[in-house]
């Protein structure tokens, strides 16, 4: 349905984006995550035709981006990441202007839909200026829904919204995704873990990984890390596990307590149970700590590392975030 | 086409609910009407036939200063508030929008030059045998010919700015250069001279439409005017996607 190769994009000197190659099947809903300034809203505004690329080519339904950008802005529904809205309409005109720019057949019937799906029927004739930000959200992805498109892009939709509301829209993205596919930029990861099937993260203009969130959260802990908690001195007892074989790191975090890494599959827990015990100490705790895709995303995004040569406990440079998106 | 109308109807509703639409036709009508009361009071007392032209020559001078009030916003205000992206990944040409954007802004003024033809009707009853209806038609179709190519360079200017202040000086500036352009040249001759004189739009208009002469030249002068802004308008939209 979509494919990206080389896509670059410079602004003067600074490179927003740089040789991203993707592509999407129709169906999924893809989520690309990423620091600010990493190149999200770039690339979604290239693939919406607003900025032309520097080099590199996107289709999207067999259409090019350059040649047929007016039949790919047919098939695509946008909401940018600052809600474009008409503050001194009414979300009816709004919406009925944006169904008459795409020469819907019954612009009214699309409006009605459009309300309906993003829960706001009842503030049609609310002026847009006196919505709340979260109803304006929700005014931007009715305009990007209304003309049924194949293809949604979804610049962080949640952005703003209360809890309720944030679930109401990741269950009608859930729902749009059925029959259409999405892409959406979020900063959120439980929302990339929840609403979609791949994740990309993107940091500096490039891909750094690419997969499902759950193969994304095995591939990344190459090994399991597990935390134990004992009524002794804590440099005793690492010193204790670290004699125990399968074990391949040892960190002392708190006074009691110790952290260890093992290789994958290799169970160490029982050995070192019986050993701490053994010794005479009292063990309190005991159990292996996954990471989070939130830890994989900052370990990805704090330095250039590519997956394969990520390790935990690597030396970590300040999180960067630079200019905006 | 059709989004060309869509486009202009959005906006063209948009003037009536806009405070400097309205701030703009009150002051219009209030220095008209002053200056109206005034050349009927003194063609009374001076014994001649009071003339249309006592309200056309100081409306000219207004609209100078008053549609760049009325085009400051046009592009400005989108490209501010984000929403030009909105038009920009809708299936909209960028020309398509530049004279959506030009449609309305004209049809609004040509509205309050409408509303202005109260004082030549009034000015038909108070003389006989009336006023000649001739060169009244003359210098109303001049009026729409140079209120288009207004409209049209104060969108081609509101494209570049994201400001509406900046967009709406600018507009001014421009306005008042080519309405004074050829004024210099009245001291001279030459073809510099005759250059700046047809580039001069305040020539095209108190020579002919003004004294009830029709030429195909200052038509097609003012179309040619409004159609050149007009792109540049759209190749400074288009240029906004390069950057």
């Amino acid at each position: 349905m979509i494919k990206v190769s080389g896509l670059t994009k410079n602004y003067g000197l600074r490179c927003a984006i740089s040789d991203l190659n993707f592509s999407i099947e129709k169906g999924e809903i893809v989520g690309f995550l990423g620091p600010n300034g990493a190149g999200k809203t770039t690339t979604m505004r290239i693939m919406t035709g607003y900025l032309p690329p520097s080099s590199g080519t996107v289709t999207i339904g067999g259409y090019d981006i350059i040649d047929n950008s007016l039949e790919i802005r047919k098939i695509v529904g946008y909401l940018p990441e600052t809600v474009p809205l008409y503050l001194d309409m009414s979300v009816f005109d709004y919406l009925k202007f944006m169904a008459d720019l795409r020469h819907l057949k019954n612009p009214e019937d699309a409006v009605d839909e459009a309300l309906e799906k993003v829960d706001l029927t009842t503030r049609s004739n609310s002026f847009i200026g006196n919505l709340s930000k979260g109803m304006r959200q929700r005014v931007g992805l009715a305009q990007a829904l209304i003309h049924n498109p194949d293809v949604l892009i979804l610049d962080e939709p949640t952005i703003g919204l209360d809890p309720a509301q944030v679930v109401a829209i990741r269950n009608l993205i859930k729902e749009l995704g059925k029959e259409r596919t999405i892409i959406l930029s979020t900063h959120i990861l439980s929302e990339a873990q929840q609403v979609c099937n791949r994740v990309m993260i993107i940091n500096k203009g490039k891909i750094v990984a690419e997969d499902s969130p759950e193969h994304l959260q095995i591939r990344l802990t190459g090994s399991q890390r597990v935390r134990t908690k004992v009524r002794a001195d804590s440099q005793e007892i690492a010193n204790l596990i670290q004699s125990i074989s399968g074990v391949v790191n040892v960190f002392v975090t708190d006074p009691n307590t110790v952290e260890f890494e093992t290789l994958n599959g290799a169970e160490v827990q029982p050995a070192v149970a019986r050993k701490i015990i053994k010794e005479g100490y009292d063990l309190l705790e005991l159990y292996p700590i996954t990471m989070s895709l939130e830890d994989i995303f900052l370990q990805l995004t704090r330095d250039e590392t590519p997956v394969s040569e990520i390790k935990e406990g690597e030396s970590q440079a300040e999180f960067e975030t630079e200019g905006d998106d | 086409m059709r989004n060309i109308w869509t486009i202009a109807k959005r906006e063209y509703k948009l003037y009536f609910t806009s405070p400097i639409a309205y701030i703009v036709t009150i002051s219009i009508f209030l220095i008209l009407g002053i200056l109206f009361y005034i050349s009927i009071i003194q063609s009374s007392t001076n014994n001649f036939a009071p003339e249309i032209q006592a309200v056309i020559g100081p409306l000219v001078t207004l609209l100078i200063f008053t549609t760049p009030a009325l085009t400051m916003r046009l592009l400005a205000d989108e490209q501010r508030m984000g929403t030009l992206e909105l038009l920009l990944t809708a299936p909209v040409k960028d020309f398509e929008i530049v004279v959506g954007k030009w449609l309305a802004g004209w049809l609004f003024l040509v509205t309050i030059l409408l509303l202005t033809w109260i004082y030549p009707i009034i000015l038909n009853q108070l003389v006989t045998p009336g006023i000649d209806q001739g060169t009244l038609l003359a210098v109303y179709l001049g009026l729409v010919l140079l209120t288009a190519c207004f409209i049209s360079i104060g969108v081609a200017i509101s494209a570049m700015f994201s400001n509406q202040i900046a967009a709406f000086f600018l507009s001014i500036g421009v306005l008042l250069v080519f309405w004074i352009i050829g004024y210099p040249a009245t001291f001279t001759s030459g073809v510099a001279a005759d250059v700046l004189r047809y580039l001069d739009m305040s020539e095209h208009f108190y020579n002919t439409f003004y004294r009830g002469i029709i030429e195909l030249k200052d038509i097609v002068f003012y179309l040619s005017v409004t159609i050149l802004a007009l792109v540049l308008g759209s190749t400074i939209i288009e240029t906004r996607r390069w950057r």
